[in-house]
């Protein structure tokens, strides 16, 4: 299928990277910057394709990551099948959070302030929990081998975040052609009217919401494997429900690529800031937070969508005269 | 420990902060009432009305009661600007671009904060700053108690500028039926500069009242701001009297759940608040019905 | 057969992998401006949080850091390798594990010998595990926790204290000064901030006090921020602990000290552990009433140390404060700088053994010489200071104090 080659091609080419370029630094920001659109894919299949903005996807990211740093740290299971662990709680907490607010009927503003209130409150108890470590947070132990999921070669941490991320974008492909995908799809345009057409309209983001959480969830349980240590501000803060919701609006809400895409751009923008700014503290974000704004300005569907504006723009502007009627009505 | 007088000093202590949350709310709550955006940029804004009220007594020698009169017109006029000609301009009236905007915006004046200041903690040590009125069981100290005062009034003249005023009565106008208000006349983009302004006023004069017991630095906003949204759903968004009574009641509430659970602990009370109102009953006290 | 249509176009694609090629441009191009011409410098990562919700800290670090640098150069450099100059690279944590992990990375890629600095114990942890990858030493400026040097990585090095040193000492202390004025406190009250610092050090405290005759009649726990401490104070003044121990930040430690001096809470003493504002010019300074004989078990330097007042002076004409942040990065520089001249070289290896091998003594800190096991420095320990005179003064260990301790705070 046509669609499928695409990612295909856009995989390898992101696979193709650490044969050239053999920079850390670079391989570390690609990890960093796919972990970030993982989640952000996460995201985007609730609020991209089901239309329903959530605030506190770090509600998954940092379950994920906790039931996984839980699992090796007190009860000394094995990373992978903690990393499976993590992101079916994630999913669970997703079932319970999707389960309150839909039946609840809370839409749009309402159901943002409510993911926001429920990662806060994990936040706050994976905070003072003994069994998260509390304040003092999780130390996983280093352990270099494949068997623990921690690897001495940056690449190959980027192969499986790649995979990963790889994987979120086949899921969103074949949500698109679903039925489920029309389904979701329909009820982010007009959830009445879409009910009224016999959709279950509840059932459907229920589904989009574990789903969402699962693939988010994912991002946590790697994280813990790149970095070792979590603690409840970094499973649990606002930061990652802000980068989670960030790059797919910047990158083009519900579309395949568009958490990817929203990802390296926020990411290259920090850095390129950084760059510009040197090392005087605030100007660089300064920057970032202005060019934010003007992208938004001057691309409100998203880059993504920007770009089929101006394809469509250019498409108009190029295409052949119509001929003239009288030729056309000849013969 | 469950002696009543120290559960009434606990109240106490609850109404006094909560006037504080109901003010920092008062702003976002209009906010949100008619621009139908949650504003991530009101925790900076509070920030930076935080260092103005600052350098109001450091540079003027105003001390911070005073300075409410001059900074609250003057963050009114820096509000309406924000909106009418960055927020605005840029969202092309859709919400959701609305609040990736005051996500960059908060950004920005969070570091321009950091970059222009620095990081230090400013604080200012005014004469009656630890005074305290002795009831008996508690001391009450003199600067709260005034916040505890001037919220009301504040929030009174909110409501009188929202009901009697032109400008209040087209505010309202639009709240409730924007496509209607502007065939009317009503020039929305004005109005919607209004409110902002009059949001980021309040946010001025709950600054004013802040510092002198509390701090300046770049992030000192921040702090406010998940609560202020509490007492913004729980009061019912764009309602006035909902923002103050809430603000009480979440500081009241906030009090208890410290006090017996712990203060780290203690805070998950407002976030239950929070989902419950939500889930039960999404418009709030004084809300109108979604 | 109808061209299926693409559920996204081909721009989305092409975006992608365009953007993908330009992030990897990018990222290879945003390192530290500091790449010049291999020239005989010798290159230092200096890594604080100087933005985000450590700023502060951070940038005192760095100024320290910094100070120490531009010191040695203009002395003459680093004798053993021919005069070079030090070379530093300036790196940004922005507060968080991964914003440290990112400048270990473009700094190792910027070659650097030895890497300095962290601040926090959570981006300290990260930025170890970093460095150990490509076996650069690293020398933490502040983290206080334990783990940090229990985890066998041979690249890191503590020249500060942990703070299980710090609370072993901390009691000790108290207990000596406890016994001297004739045992008037026994009953204790902590409030400590939720996070690593805090917690892992009231844990401590919790095992350690009772058998030292102490009594802890509440732990009270607190966020980072906090906006208020009107209940936690209620608390302690409901049941009126002989002693109060804080262990939080600056922001919120003066919050708590300025709540009690509004309620009238004044307890035999406040002696804090790692408190964060009792040992702090500023403090003193902004609320000498609130600060007056408030005693703290933290990081001090030797205030008999003729060079240590030298610094002080010099950092107070600025208009800036002598915090621990900045003379713990300096004198973490100079033991670098002391084992490059014992090595005579800027490789990692040869670094690292001489780390390890060090005796390095600072002018300025009161560690005597030092000795590393397991990259922690044996000789560090903290100082009990107390606020006297509008001034902070060391009242313990004796070899080093400047004043002695008043204790119970008279009325």
């Amino acid at each position: 299928m046509k669609a499928l080659l695409l990612i295909a091609i856009a995989v390898a080419v992101f696979a193709a990277v650490p044969l050239v370029v053999h920079s850390n630094v670079v391989l570390n920001f690609l990890v960093v910057t796919l972990m970030i659109a993982l989640a952000g894919q996460g995201w985007n299949i609730l609020g991209g394709y089901g239309g329903q903005y959530s605030f506190g996807h770090a509600a998954f990211f940092g379950t994920g990551a906790y039931v996984t740093a839980i699992l090796q740290v007190e009860y000394g299971v094995n990373a992978w099948i903690g990393f499976a662990a993590g992101i079916v709680a994630g999913a669970a907490v997703g079932a319970i959070i999707g389960g309150l607010a839909f039946r609840a009927g809370l839409r749009s503003s309402y159901f943002a302030l409510v993911t926001l209130a429920f990662a806060e409150v994990l936040r706050i108890l994976a905070s003072v929990a003994p069994i998260t470590g509390a304040g003092v947070g999780l130390l996983v132990k280093l352990d270099l081998r494949a068997q623990s999921f921690q690897f001495q070669s940056r690449a190959i941490f980027y192969y499986v975040i790649l995979a990963l991320v790889a994987v979120s974008l086949v899921i969103a492909q074949l949500l698109e052609r679903s039925r489920f995908g029309t389904w979701l799809i329909a009820v982010r345009e007009n959830e009445d009217a879409a009910m009224a057409l016999g959709v279950d309209a509840f059932a459907v983001k229920l589904g989009a919401m574990v789903l969402s959480a699962a693939v988010t969830a994912a991002a946590g349980c790697f994280y813990v494997q790149y970095f070792l240590f979590i603690d409840s501000g970094i499973a649990y803060g606002t930061w990652i429900s802000i980068e989670a919701l960030l790059t797919p609006i910047i990158g083009g809400v519900g579309t395949v690529f568009g958490a990817l895409v929203g990802a390296l751009v926020v990411k290259s923008l920090g850095e390129g800031a950084k760059l510009v700014t040197g090392d005087v503290p605030g100007l660089d974000l300064m920057i970032y937070g202005a060019v934010l704004i003007v992208v938004i300005r001057f691309a409100p569907r998203g880059l993504v969508g920007a770009f089929t504006d101006a394809r469509e723009r250019l498409a108009r502007r190029f295409a052949a005269p119509r001929p003239p009627v009288r030729e056309a009505v000849r013969g | 420990m469950l002696s009543p007088l120290i559960l009434i000093s606990v109240v106490l202590n609850g109404l006094l902060t909560g006037a504080v949350y109901a003010l920092v709310a008062l702003g976002l709550t209009l906010i949100y009432g008619v621009l139908h955006i949650i504003n991530f940029a009101h925790g900076a804004l509070l920030s930076a009305a935080l260092f103005a009220a600052f350098f109001a007594y450091q540079k003027l020698g105003l001390d911070p009661y005073v300075a409410a009169f001059l900074l609250a017109p003057a963050f009114f006029a820096f509000g309406y600007a924000l909106q009418r000609f960055i927020i605005g301009p840029a969202s092309h009236g859709d919400d959701r671009n609305m609040l990736l905007i005051t996500l960059g915006l908060a950004v920005f004046i969070e570091n321009a904060l950091l970059y222009a200041f620095h990081a230090d903690t400013r604080t200012i040590d005014l004469a009656y700053g630890f005074k305290s009125i002795d009831f008996g069981f508690t001391f009450l100290a003199v600067p709260r108690v005034i916040s505890f005062a001037a919220v009301f009034f504040v929030a009174l003249a909110l409501w009188l500028i929202m009901a009697l005023t032109d400008t209040g009565k087209a505010i309202r106008a639009v709240a409730k039926e924007k496509l209607g208000a502007e065939l009317a006349g009503i020039d929305v983009a004005h109005i919607y500069a209004m409110t902002f302004g009059l949001g980021t006023a309040c946010v001025a004069v709950a600054a004013c009242l802040l510092i002198p017991t509390y701090y300046a630095n770049p992030r000192a906003g921040n702090a406010f701001v998940l609560v202020a949204f509490t007492v913004v759903v729980l009061g019912g968004m764009g309602s006035v009297p909902g923002a103050l009574i809430g603000g009480l009641v979440i500081g009241v509430v906030e009090s208890l759940a410290g006090f017996y659970f712990g203060e780290s602990l203690g805070q998950v009370g407002i976030f239950l608040i929070f989902i419950v109102v939500l889930l039960l009953r999404p418009r709030g006290l004084f809300g109108a019905s979604a | 057969m109808s061209e299926q249509k693409l559920p996204f176009s081909r721009r989305q694609f092409l975006a992608t992998t365009a953007l993908g090629a330009a992030a990897a441009a990018t990222g290879s191009l945003a390192m530290p401006a500091v790449l010049r011409a291999q020239g005989a410098g010798v290159k230092l990562g200096l890594l604080h949080p100087v933005t985000g919700a450590l700023s502060y800290s951070g940038q005192q670090g760095r100024v320290g850091a910094t100070m120490a640098v531009d010191e040695i150069n203009a002395g003459g450099g680093i004798k053993a390798l021919g005069g070079a100059k030090i070379d530093p690279v300036l790196g940004d944590a922005q507060s968080t594990p991964d914003g440290g992990t990112a400048e270990v990375e473009k700094m190792n890629s910027a070659e650097v010998a030895c890497i300095v600095g962290g601040y926090a114990s959570s981006i300290c942890l990260a930025v170890s595990q970093a460095a150990a990858r490509y076996d650069l030493p690293y020398v933490v400026d502040v983290g206080v926790a334990d783990s940090i040097v229990t985890r066998g990585l041979k690249n890191t090095f503590r020249f500060s204290p942990g703070f299980g040193v710090i609370a072993k000492a901390a009691l000790d202390n108290l207990t000596t000064i406890n016994d001297q004025a004739g045992k008037p406190a026994k009953t204790v009250i902590i409030v400590h901030e939720d996070s690593l610092f805090g917690s892992g050090l009231a844990k401590l405290l919790n095992a350690q006090l009772p058998p030292k005759g102490f009594e802890i009649l509440e732990t009270i726990p607190h966020p980072t921020p906090t906006r208020d401490f009107a209940n936690v104070v209620l608390k302690i003044k409901a049941q009126n602990p002989d002693l109060v121990i804080p262990a939080n930040y600056y922001n919120e430690y003066v919050l708590l000290a300025r709540t009690m001096q509004e309620q009238h809470v004044r307890p035999k003493g406040i002696y804090s552990v790692l408190g964060g504002a009792s040992s702090s010019y500023k403090f003193v300074k902004d609320f000498p009433e609130a600060a007056r004989y408030i005693m703290d078990c933290n990081h001090w330097f030797n205030p008999k140390s003729a060079k240590a007042q030298e610094l002080r002076k010099k950092i107070e004409d600025k208009g800036q404060f002598f915090t621990y942040e900045l003379y713990l990065n300096y004198s973490a520089i100079l033991l670098v700088a002391d084992a490059l001249e014992r090595a005579a070289s800027i490789d990692r290896a040869k670094l690292t053994t001489a780390l390890e091998n060090s005796t390095f003594a600072s002018p300025i800190m009161p560690y005597g010489p030092t000795k590393f096991v397991n990259g922690q420095n044996q000789g560090a320990a903290p100082v009990s200071t107390q606020v006297l005179d509008n001034d902070i003064k060391a009242i313990l260990p004796p070899e080093f104090a400047n004043a002695k301790a008043v204790f119970p705070m008279p009325a």
